[in-house]
């Protein structure tokens, strides 16, 4: 089978280390590269589960479901680890030898990089057969002819006005990444009639070679800023009713997880204090914005005013707050049978669709005399009542109403077992029943009291304040990995574009020094891909031999 | 006429003339290879005819006289009505993003309008620069396809955005993506003709009864194809292999780095909107999928025994996923993007 010509350059030139350079370059040649290859191939592959079957750490819930759903596969995947692909042991394992790979390769590469950079450029070689060359003649000397190729190659070296000297100026730094290096040689000739030639060598591409490993070292970084990303994180959810404080404490926050160095000493005890939240719906009922404006005080500072969006999160000790969740926490007032104040306070109930149907309950075990009272509510922003069903038409509170189910027992709070705050225990509860008896549900207004039946006592909604739920994260590892980010980026750009180029140029000098005639030979190697070099080629000669006579080499 | 109906008319306008531009540059390519095949035909003649000493002066000028390009009323035709629906096309999307009041890139119907657009102008760029009409009947029978797909079957009335969407990041990370995609449509274009260029030249191999079943049924599909190949002769106004390949390493090049800087720049978007820069949400994962598939390429393009046909095979996996992050995982998993 014959296989195709391409662009092998990467092994195409064996750079003259000696044995065990041979022995590095082989290996890094050979297995390294076969092997990361490999590696990349099974590392895609290997993501794919994670996207097809539900995850544990993005959505537990569904998780959960699948497991309970599929009684065979559900645990067995479960434990193959194809519920957690991203935490598995293979997954893991793959790109943890991947960057072991990487690292074992480009520490090699950068030590011969070193020493290419420093190596002279090699000379050109005796025979340009290989490489397709193309030989003009010129009327000048040999080594006339040289010289302004070599302007031509590198314009900003050489300053050369009429009348002037020429002036040679040290090259720029990164002309010096850019440019050509040029190497010219004078040495005995291989045509019959020239004792000597001069031969001059054009290499370009260090700026490739370093634009790569710029990129290799890169992703090594971007890799070590997000494993002490996870080490030294936390973030938290706090859900804060306007008018209500909270404080920056592991207490203070619903949710609570950190990395496993991070301390929890080290939580400034700024307070943050929502004022007022606003939300814009359109007609159809679709967001147009949510704005959170907040207060917030740090400790030894004044308090200043700070507005959160969704796109724009609060800022405060190296963490973030992000706005990322709202809704209504109506406030209600419940009194006991004995006529005494048992709860007062704000509830929180969750939206649980896109028009902000929302439910919560409403749990009253600190009642002076007789059972503890509990309520599930549902609340319409903007009721549509049409006989026995209801339903809300926008999010925003235009018409709202509540419904609740009253009940009454024991609420299970004293067993010690943490309670979801969204959802009541029933199993020691009984619904209270209303005059018909069926269980008791009633519909209620803002401002408005209800009498509960058997003189249980009342329930009065006082006002419908909105929540914001927060969601605070510290990760310190953020700015080194978007200046990783940013290095991958930049060291890609410069190796896929950077241009690795070779032009050689041999120049007989004739039978007696200072001959008219010059008969010039010369020849170009780049990747496949990159034709430019066809120009250069060009542009040297015609500037080499002031002419574009020439004859072809067939 | 209001932005809505102006955007729809011009699309449509633009899937007709694209569709014209596939066949008259269809056309034109196989007169192109006609065109080879005689110039090839007409050296072999002279060869036979005379002595060595003047064959080679007419190989000479028939060589040189075949990469000049070959002029035909239906390449006239091609080219105009590519760059004729290009602007229609662009005159579609603009309404689109007059009609909705934002830039047009939350929908599948407005990602693919935006996307097909975008494949056309980096191919009209190409072609600008270069002859790569080869290229023109895979690129415009894309488009066609495309666009007729989202005007029947994914238009959406155009909504406002939800506020997780408003965002600066949306403008950069998205309109990126779109135009990579665009940019690695062209360049599949161009590795699917090099793999059927390459095949093209190979012999059916004989399967013997001694090998595994499935190694057998392997060869005679590969059998089957390269007949099929070889009957296609459209494919010899395509350029050799390693020029394609060549081609399509610099447009998979640019390709990448858009993407990867996609990738970076969604990570700093759902930073700012989500409070995590990566969440393995199915559309994150399908992008990582994406980038490591087409860094395998470039790999194997270096890799002994990978260089040509195996990483072009790499490189349109590459390009299957791409399409599937955009068809697929839209639309059947769950995941904090399913809103676009
Ligand atoms: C973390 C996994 C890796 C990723 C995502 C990755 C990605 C890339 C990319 C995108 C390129 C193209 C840039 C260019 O062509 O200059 C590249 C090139 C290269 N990579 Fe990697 N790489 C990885 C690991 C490795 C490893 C383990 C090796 C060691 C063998 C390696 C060796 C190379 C070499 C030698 C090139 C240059 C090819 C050329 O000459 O163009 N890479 N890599």
């Amino acid at each position: 089978m014959a296989r195709m010509r391409i662009d092998n350059y990467a092994y195409a030139e064996v750079p003259r280390l000696g044995w065990r350079g041979w022995l590095r370059w082989m290996w890094r040649q050979v297995t390294s590269m076969r092997v990361a290859l490999i590696l990349l191939l099974m590392l895609a592959l290997a993501a794919i589960p994670g996207s097809v079957l539900p995850q544990w750490p993005q959505d537990a819930g569904n998780t959960r479901g699948f497991v309970e759903a599929n009684p065979f596969w559900g645990p067995l995947l479960d434990r193959m680890g194809f519920l957690d692909v991203f935490g598995s042991a293979w997954f893991t394992a793959i790109y943890l030898l991947l960057f072991a790979s990487l690292i074992g390769c480009i520490v090699p590469r950068c030590l011969v990089y070193w020493h290419d950079l420093r190596a002279p450029v090699p000379a050109a070689p005796s025979r340009l057969d290989r490489f397709e060359p193309v030989t003009v003649t010129a009327h000048k000397d040999a080594r006339a002819v040289v010289w302004s190729a070599r302007q031509a190659l590198s314009p900003g070296t050489f300053v050369s006005r009429p009348g002037e000297r020429i002036v040679l100026r040290r090259p720029r730094w990164w002309r010096w990444f850019a440019d050509y290096r040029i190497r010219v040689d004078e040495r005995p000739g291989r045509a019959e009639d020239a004792s000597t030639e001069v031969a001059l060598s054009a290499h370009k591409g260090h700026v490739r070679e370093l634009g790569n490993l710029i990129f290799h070292v890169s992703l090594v970084g971007i890799l070590i800023a997000v494993a002490a990303g996870t080490l030294l994180t936390y973030r938290g959810q706090a859900l804060i009713v306007e008018g209500d404080t909270f404080t920056n404490a592991v207490v203070a926050y619903d949710s609570y997880e950190s990395g496993s160095l991070f301390s929890e000493d080290s939580l400034e005890p700024w307070t943050l204090s929502l004022d007022q939240f606003e939300a814009v719906f359109g007609l159809d009922g679709n967001p147009d914005e949510f704005t959170a404006y907040t207060t917030l005080t740090e400790p030894g500072r004044e308090p200043r005013p700070v507005e959160a969006q969704v796109n724009r999160p609060i800022q405060v000790d190296g963490a973030k707050i992000y706005l990322q969740g709202n809704g209504y926490a109506p406030v209600f007032t419940v009194t006991d049978s004995a006529g005494n104040v048992a709860f007062e306070g704000a509830v929180p109930f969750l939206p649980q669709d896109a028009v902000y149907t929302s439910t919560g309950v409403v749990k009253v075990p600190d009642v002076t005399e007789g059972e503890q009272l509990g309520f599930s509510g549902t609340l319409l922003p903007t009721a549509l009542i049409d006989g026995d069903s209801a339903s809300s038409l926008h999010p925003s509170p235009t018409n709202p109403v509540i419904f609740l189910e009253v009940f009454s027992g024991d609420l299970g709070l004293d067993d010690g077992v943490p309670q979801n705050v969204y959802a009541l225990d029933e199993s020691q509860l009984s619904p209270v029943r209303g005059e018909d008896d069926e269980p008791l549900v009633v519909a209620l207004e803002p401002g408005e009291t209800i009498e509960l039946p058997q003189g249980l006592g009342s329930i009065t909604w006082e006002s419908l304040p909105r929540f914001a739920a927060f969601d605070l994260r510290r990760d310190p590892s953020l700015p080194w990995l978007l200046g990783a980010s940013i290095g991958a980026l930049a060291g890609l750009t410069l190796s896929l574009f950077g241009t690795r180029r070779r032009l050689w140029l041999v120049a007989p000098m004739g039978a007696g020094a200072g001959a008219e005639t010059t008969v010039v030979t010369a020849a170009a190697w780049a990747p496949a891909h990159d034709g430019g070099v066809r120009e250069d080629l060009e542009k040297v000669l015609i500037q080499a031999t002031g002419t574009l006579t020439r004859k072809e080499d067939s | 006429m209001n932005a809505q109906e102006l955007s729809w008319y011009a699309l449509w306008g633009a899937t007709a003339l694209y569709a014209i531009a596939m066949v008259a540059s269809s056309i034109h390519l196989s007169r192109v290879a006609d065109a080879k095949a005689a110039a090839k035909g007409k050296v072999a003649a002279a060869v036979g005819a005379t002595h060595a000493g003047e064959a080679t002066a007419h190989g000479a000028s028939a060589s040189a006289a075949s990469p000049e390009p070959v002029r035909t009323t239906a390449a006239g035709i091609a080219q105009s009505t590519t760059l004729v629906g290009a602007i229609l096309n662009g005159v579609g999307v603009i309404a689109r993003g007059i009609e909705a009041g934002h830039a047009p890139w939350s929908t599948m119907y407005e990602y693919t309008i935006t996307g097909s657009f975008v494949a056309v102008v980096v191919f009209l760029i190409v072609q600008s620069r270069r002859d790569v009409s080869y290229l023109a009947p895979g690129v415009t029978g894309f488009a066609t396809i495309a666009l007729g797909l989202a005007l029947t079957t994914l238009y959406q009335a155009s909504t406002g955005l939800q506020p997780a969407l408003q965002s600066f990041w949306l403008v950069i990370h998205v309109s990126i993506a779109i135009i990579a995609t665009g940019v690695f449509i062209v360049a599949a274009v161009a590795t699917g003709l090099q793999l059927m260029r390459d095949y093209r030249t190979e012999q059916p191999v004989v399967v013997t009864d001694g090998r595994h079943a499935l190694a057998r049924l392997m060869r005679r599909w590969r059998n089957a194809n390269i007949r099929v190949l070889r009957g296609w002769n459209w494919l010899e106004g395509v350029p050799e292999p390693p020029r394609l390949e060549a081609l399509a390493f610099r447009l998979h090049a640019v390709g990448f780095v858009l993407w990867t800087f996609t990738v970076m720049a969604g990570a700093v978007w759902a930073e700012h909107a989500w409070g995590r820069y990566w969440g393995w949400d199915p559309k994150e994962v399908w992008s990582f999928v994406i980038w490591v598939v087409y860094a395998a390429y470039l790999h194997a393009r270096t890799t002994q025994g990978w260089a040509g046909r195996r990483s072009a095979v790499i490189a349109l996996i590459g390009f299957v996923t791409l399409i599937m992050n955009f068809t697929v995982v839209n639309l059947y998993f769950q995941g904090m993007h399913t809103y676009a």
